[in-house]
Parts: structure tokens; C-alpha cells; sequence
């Protein structure tokens, strides 16, 4: 019967120093624990949390990033092929003018040989003129110089106009 | 991980070589009373159940071992009042193992009805028990107990509060678990998310005090080897903190519930107020229980180790050659015993702590938002 007997002694004792325990583990032991513990919970709680962001914005930087490659690709094909459009387009530009402005040179200086050229037939035809009075001039005051001259080409004509 | 293992493992041979210390020296003393039991003519017979019964029950005095006749025991303080001779305060080995009487007080004997407490004797003869505040050995264990359990957590609290982003190290990676297991299974999971707060810090000291004090009734020397959760009177304080708190916990639905239980037939509560009644019962019953349950099951379990103790002196009366044979056996049982205790003496920390709190989230239940839902 003493086993289930509660001793008052104990009794006392006991409910005196489990509040004093109670009392100090809950000051000194649990408050700053659990405190601790909760907050590691949260700030693994946030860095997980934090990952999984961080994650998630990767990818859609990567997927951005990829589409800035792709643009940048179309970007670079487009220019290039206008400037190999704007290429073509000012050589072919470049040729006409070229052969306008030839075509321009060559009638430029087709009229200038042809100018220069009436010029020096008309020059011409005026010396040979002068030449031919001058030479005229000199034959006939040989000839009239001669009498015996004279008559040979009197008679030279004369001849010619029977043969005619 | 398999450092987690290691310091198991380790833990669990340090309990190993603390039985086979205990179990060699109950040897080695037993074996030498034999040999001067041997040489007196009045044998005193082994009594099996007496030495179980002491082992079990409170003492004046830390008995650590009996050489021949010489007691090796620490003496404790006895502190006691009574309404005739006032306070009076000596140690215990006044009492000369109980065998004298000091100033009026002795230790009663096996017939008294307070065998093996202080009694006074009064004029006429008849013994009277003062009103004693002795430091006995439990008393003495639950100081030990309560100065292991502050070093512990003030030691463990005092890394938590250098930075919670620090790893735990050493005892805190081996109590934070616990902690976490206690806060999340046992409260959380009963209590619930919103109100556990307020009672996590005494249910997690229950935890661990029954904890420590179950491991510390497993070491047989000291200070180790007190029966502290098998005694009734400290699962009696236990049980009455948890009490407590459910009274001051109740909700108002929780006190209506017990004077009129909703769903149950007039006829149960008005003439006769059956249900009530039942009720009532109920209120104490759940403290009562869980005090019984520990009580029954630190205490079952020392009187298993001590009756395979008991086996090799019980052979051992019929010859030493007996005794000595069963010896084997039994140290390998109580071994196997010791590791069973140890297992009981978390799930008895585990059970009081887990039912303690579904008696509080039964108190702290309200059932008006459902009454409101049925209109």
C-alpha cells in the first residue's frame, strides 16, 4: 500500500521544484530555443523561397536571352542583306552614271573634233584659197612672162576643147 | 548519419557497462554476505519481493552497495515538523541504517503501518508520522535531476542565442530533434496551429523531465538508480499541472459540454443527471490515468530488472554453481530489459507529454462557430 501512497514530503518538494524548472527552462532554456529554431525555420523558409525566385527568373532569362539571340540573328541577317542590296543598288547606280557621263564625254568631245575640224577645213579652204590665187598669181606672170609659153597654153586649151 | 549512429551506439554501451557494473556489484555484494551469512547460525533468507520493495520505494539514505555488514550509503538530510516538538532537522545517519532511534524519531519497522518512514513515538507507545520535508533519495534524485536538465538546456540555449544561422553542434544536434519532434508531433499536431505557443514551454518540460528522470532510474549507481517517475507522488504532481491547466484552459463550450452535453437524450442529464455525472468523472479520470500509467510502468519495469537480479540469489540459496549459471541468463535478459526500459522510458515521456496535450486541445475546443453554421 506504501507504493501508491503519495509522500507528502516528495509531494512538496516535487510541486516546488518543478514550477521552479518550469519557470527557468521556459526563461532561460525554451524562450531563446524555440525563438532560434522558428527563426532558422523562417530564414531557410525565405532562402528556399528566395531560390525558387531566382530560379524562376533564370529561366526567363534564359528564355529572354534567347529571344534577344533569335532577334539579334534576324537583326544581323536583315542588315546584311539590305546591305548587300544597298550594295548592288549603288553599283548598278554607279554603271549607269558611269555610262551616262562617258556617253556625255564622248558626245562632248565628238562635238569638239567635229568643231575643230570645220574650223580647220574652213581654215583650210580659206589658205588653199589664198595659196591657190597666190599660185595662180606666180603661174601667171610665168606664163606671161613667156611669150612662146603664152601660146603653148593657148594652144594646150585650144586642144583640150577640140578633145571635148 | 552514421555519426548520429556512432553516438548512439555509444550511448547505448556506456548502459551496457553501467548494467554490468551495477549487476557485479550486487554480485559482489550479495556473494560476500553469503560467506559471513555462512559463518553466523541465524541465515537470513533472500527475500526477493523485500529487496524490491525497498529498491522501489523512497530512503533516508542513498544505499550504494553493503559489504559484509558494512552499509555504503550516502546519508541525506531529514527535515521534519511536528505539531509537538516543532522543527527538527539532522542527517539521516543518526538513524544508524534504522537500526536507532534519534530524539524521539525512528525509522518504523517492517510491522509499523509507515514502514520505512520517520515516525514519532508518542508517550503511549503508538508511533505518529510528522509532517516530513526530508531531502530523501528521490527528493535528492529530482534535484540531480532538475541540475542536469538546467546545465543541459542552458548550455544548449546558450549556443541558440550566439545565432540562430549557427549548425547545431554536439548536444544540440542531438536534443534539437527532440525539441522539434515535441513542438511539431506531439503539440502542434494536437493543439494546433494557433494556441500551442502558450503550452509548448511546460509540455516540452515535462518531456524532458520524465525523459531524464525514466534514463537516470535506469542507471543503478549514482545518481542514477531512484525510482523518481515510479513514484506516485511526482506523477501525481505531473498529472495535477496538466489538471490545472486544462481548468484554466477550458473554454466556456468546453464547461458547457460537461453540465449539458449536446447530442445526448433529456432524459440522461434532468431527473437524474447521469451524463453530468459521467462527465465529471471524466474531468478526473484523465488526470488520474496519467498518472497511473506512468507510475505503473517506470515502477513494472524496475520490479522486472530487479526480479531477474533476484533469480541468481534465488538459485543461487540452492547452490553457487546455480547461482552463478542463471547468472548468465539473467544479465543477458536484464540487458535486454535495460534496452526495452529505455525504449519505455521515451514513449512513457512521449505518451504523457502527447496525451497531455490532447486533454488541453479537448479543454480548448469551441464548438459556437458550428452551432452558428446550422441556423
Amino acid at each position: 500500500m506504501g507504493l501508491v501512497m503519495p509522500d507528502f514530503g516528495l509531494l512538496f518538494w516535487m510541486v516546488l521544484s518543478f514550477s521552479l524548472l518550469m519557470w527557468l527552462l521556459g526563461k532561460f532554456a525554451w524562450k531563446p530555443i524555440l525563438t532560434a529554431l522558428s527563426a532558422r525555420e523562417d530564414s531557410i523558409e525565405k532562402a528556399l523561397k528566395s531560390a525558387e525566385l531566382a530560379k524562376n527568373e533564370m529561366v526567363k532569362l534564359q528564355a529572354g536571352n534567347e529571344k534577344l539571340l533569335k532577334e539579334a540573328m534576324m537583326e544581323r541577317e536583315r542588315i546584311v542583306k539590305e546591305a548587300r542590296e544597298l550594295k548592288d543598288s549603288i553599283v548598278r547606280e554607279a554603271k549607269n552614271v558611269a555610262v551616262i557621263e562617258a556617253n556625255k564625254v564622248m558626245e562632248e568631245a565628238k562635238s569638239a573634233i567635229a568643231r575643230e575640224r570645220s574650223e580647220a577645213v574652213n581654215e583650210m579652204k580659206s589658205v588653199i584659197s589664198s595659196f591657190s590665187i597666190e599660185i595662180a598669181e606666180k603661174i601667171l606672170k610665168e606664163h606671161l612672162s613667156d611669150n612662146k609659153k603664152q601660146k603653148e597654153l593657148v594652144a594646150n586649151y585650144l586642144e583640150n576643147i577640140k578633145l571635148n | 548519419m552514421s555519426h548520429k549512429k556512432s553516438e548512439m551506439l555509444k550511448a547505448f554501451r556506456i548502459l551496457i557497462i553501467l548494467y554490468a557494473l551495477g549487476t557485479s556489484s550486487i554480485l559482489g555484494a550479495k556473494a560476500q554476505e553469503h560467506k559471513t551469512a555462512g559463518a553466523e547460525p541465524a541465515i537470513e533468507k533472500f527475500n526477493a519481493s523485500k529487496l524490491i520493495m525497498e529498491h522501489i520505494a523512497d530512503s533516508y539514505e542513498w544505499h550504494i552497495a553493503k559489504f559484509g555488514e558494512t552499509h555504503v550509503s550516502i546519508p541525506l538530510p531529514v527535515i521534519l515538523y511536528s505539531p509537538q516538538s516543532g522543527f527538527h532537522f539532522f542527517i539521516s545517519n543518526k538513524f544508524h541504517h534504522g537500526t536507532e532511534s534519534y530524539s524521539g524519531f525512528r525509522i518504523a519497522g517492517e510491522e509499523s503501518k509507515y514502514k520505512g518512514k520517520v515516525v514519532e513515538l508518542a508517550s503511549d507507545g503508538t508511533e505518529k508520522r510528522p509532517y516530513d520535508f526530508s531531502i530523501t533519495k528521490n527528493v535528492m534524485s529530482l534535484f540531480f535531476s532538475i541540475l542536469f536538465l538546467l546545465l543541459i538546456f542552458s548550455s544548449i540555449a546558450k549556443r541558440y542565442k550566439e545565432g540562430f544561422d549557427r549548425a547545431p553542434k554536439g548536444l544540440q544536434s542531438w536534443l534539437e530533434p527532440i525539441v522539434i519532434f515535441v513542438r511539431d508531433d506531439v503539440v502542434k499536431a494536437s493543439i494546433g496551429e494557433e494556441k500551442y505557443r502558450k503550452y509548448l514551454p511546460y509540455l516540452l518540460t515535462v518531456f524532458f523531465f520524465i525523459l531524464i528522470n525514466n534514463l537516470m532510474g535506469l542507471i543503478p549507481v549514482l545518481p542514477g538508480g531512484a525510482n523518481l517517475t515510479g513514484n506516485i507522488a511526482v506523477t501525481m504532481v505531473l498529472a495535477l499541472f496538466t489538471f490545472v491547466i486544462i481548468l484554466f484552459s477550458g473554454s466556456k463550450d468546453y464547461y458547457m459540454h460537461i453540465v449539458n452535453a449536446p447530442g445526448i437524450p433529456w432524459w440522461l442529464k434532468v431527473p437524474i443527471p447521469l451524463m453530468p455525472i459521467v462527465e465529471i468523472m471524466g474531468v478526473f479520470t484523465k488526470p488520474f490515468v496519467l498518472m497511473l500509467r506512468l507510475f505503473a510502468n517506470i515502477t513494472a519495469g524496475h520490479i522486472i530488472a530487479l526480479g531477474f537480479y533476484s533469480l541468481i540469489f534465488i538459485f543461487g540459496e540452492r547452490s553457487l554453481f546455480a547461482g552463478y549459471g542463471v547468472s548468465i541468463i539473467t544479465i543477458l535478459f536484464t540487458i535486454f530489459m535495460g534496452l526495452l526500459e529505455l525504449l519505455v522510458a521515451f514513449i512513457q515521456a512521449y505518451v504523457f507529454t502527447l496525451l497531455s496535450a490532447l486533454y488541453i486541445s479537448m479543454a480548448l475546443e469551441q464548438h459556437g462557430e458550428h452551432a452558428a453554421d446550422g441556423h
